[in-house]
């Protein structure tokens, strides 16, 4: 790996990190996050006893559980955004879309959905994302491959269930929401519906290809991109994040396990799973601000699969988006589209109910 | 004078640089027309796959989130 060596003559304005040494940087800052990390009980422990508190009182275990999650959640966060922040620094959607051109179905909607994690996605470009993908021979069940996972599948959702559920409901989220974007992806591919694509789009030249070239960076320019990112995401999820694990502190502390066991947990009515998905439909939020209301439901006993459902049904199925991709697509291939997804979704909820 | 365009469907994102654009240009004292591309099939014809995007004088200089307020500056 190179070091760059010279100052950028056109960001001298702006040097955030020393250019010449981010590693050392880098490794300082890694070590430190080890350190909290490693050390978060003890954090908590201190702060309850600084507040005289009592870990055996209802209010001291749901305080100790809020000193004892945000700094978990906070530090999982930062760190998997910023690694994700040097990723996207490599993932343009224009390399995206070069790696795409042309790929069949089947193996083309795998590698979609794969690069719908990795690619920097914001859903208020979905429909330039759209656009650009078809006109470069990126087949259209492929292309909704990619437009399934990258907001579904994304790396705050995977950090936050991460760090409030541990590995395995992240790796479920992880594998669920691929497969979701991968068969609906195929399905819709299979369906040959390419003419309900609105005929402006169609009609756009083949060559409407980028002229924007992403010019050459550097390690150092990579690094101080993944912290504005760090800044720019944590800043603005950090309230829904103290909002949720507070709300899960209470629960912790006080409201009983099994609280809605009867209505969202595994012995309920074999319709609860289309409903959660029914009621994710109009309501339309982010990761950060869903992660903590699911929370709130596995705290009180609803079904993970269940959940999961609603989760995805929020983040993938929204009628603002929809509006949106009205612009580029008639309304048969946008209500095949929901209907897929969420057929894919309800298929999720019933089998991870069953089997866990 | 230079002409600024700010491609993007009317995001947060597509005001923040607009109104960062608007900044630099005044602190570095240079004039600037700055004109807003809300129109998706204009936005599409830009070649721009990521909003928001910024054309100066008729060149895509930056897509994709907000820029960094070095790489404004370095475009006046």
């Amino acid at each position: 790996m190179r070091f760059p060596m010279t100052i950028n003559v056109t960001s001298d304005h702006l040097p955030v990190l020393p250019r010449s040494a981010p590693w050392v940087w880098l490794i300082l800052a890694l070590v430190l996050w080890i350190g909290a990390y490693w050390n978060l009980t003890a954090f908590a422990d201190a702060l309850l006893s600084v507040i005289g508190l009592d870990r055996t009182t209802h209010l001291g275990e749901a305080v100790h559980f809020f000193f004892y999650d945000t700094p978990k959640v906070l530090l999982l966060l930062t760190l998997i955004v910023f690694v994700m922040g040097i990723v996207h620094t490599f993932v343009s959607p224009e390399r995206t879309r070069a790696m795409l051109s042309g790929r069949r179905l089947g193996a083309g909607n795998v590698f979609a959905a794969t690069l719908g994690i990795v690619t920097p996605f914001c859903s208020c470009s979905a429909v330039p994302l759209f656009i650009g993908f078809l006109s470069a021979g990126v087949p259209l069940g492929v292309t909704f491959s990619f437009l399934i996972a990258a907001p579904m599948v994304n790396e705050v959702a995977l950090a936050l269930l991460f760090g409030m559920f541990g590995w395995k409901v992240a790796g479920l989220y992880l594998a669920m929401g691929l497969s979701v974007a991968i068969v609906s992806g195929v399905v819709i591919g299979k369906l040959g519906m390419e003419r309900y694509v609105e005929d402006w789009v169609r009609a756009l030249q083949k060559s409407t290809g980028s002229e924007f070239q992403t010019e050459r960076i550097t390690w150092a320019e990579r690094v101080e991109s993944a912290i504005a990112q760090v800044r720019d995401i944590v800043g603005k999820v950090w309230p829904y994040i103290l909002a949720g694990i507070a709300l899960g502190a209470g629960i912790h502390g006080y409201v009983p396990e099994d609280f809605m066991v009867s209505i969202m947990g595994n012995d309920a009515p074999w319709w609860s799973v289309p409903a959660a998905v029914l009621i994710g439909v109009p309501m339309y939020s982010n990761a950060a601000g869903i992660v903590p209301v699911v929370e709130a439901l596995i705290g009180k006993g609803a079904a993970l699969g269940t959940v999961l459902a609603f989760m995805m049904s929020v983040i993938a199925l929204s009628l603002p988006e929809m509006i949106i991709l009205r612009k580029v697509l008639k309304l048969p291939l946008i209500a095949t589209f929901a209907g897929v997804v969420a057929v894919g979704i309800l298929l999720v909820g019933y089998v991870f109910n069953a089997v866990l | 004078m230079k002409n600024v365009k700010v491609l993007g469907s009317g995001c947060s994102n597509c005001k923040s640089t607009a109104k960062l654009i608007g900044e630099v240009a005044s602190a570095k004292g240079v004039q600037i027309e700055l004109e807003k591309v809300e129109d998706m099939q204009a936005i599409v014809n830009w070649g721009i796959m990521s909003t928001p995007g910024v054309v100066v004088d008729g060149k895509v200089v930056h897509a994709g989130g907000v820029p960094a307020r070095a790489k404004v500056e370095s475009w006046f």
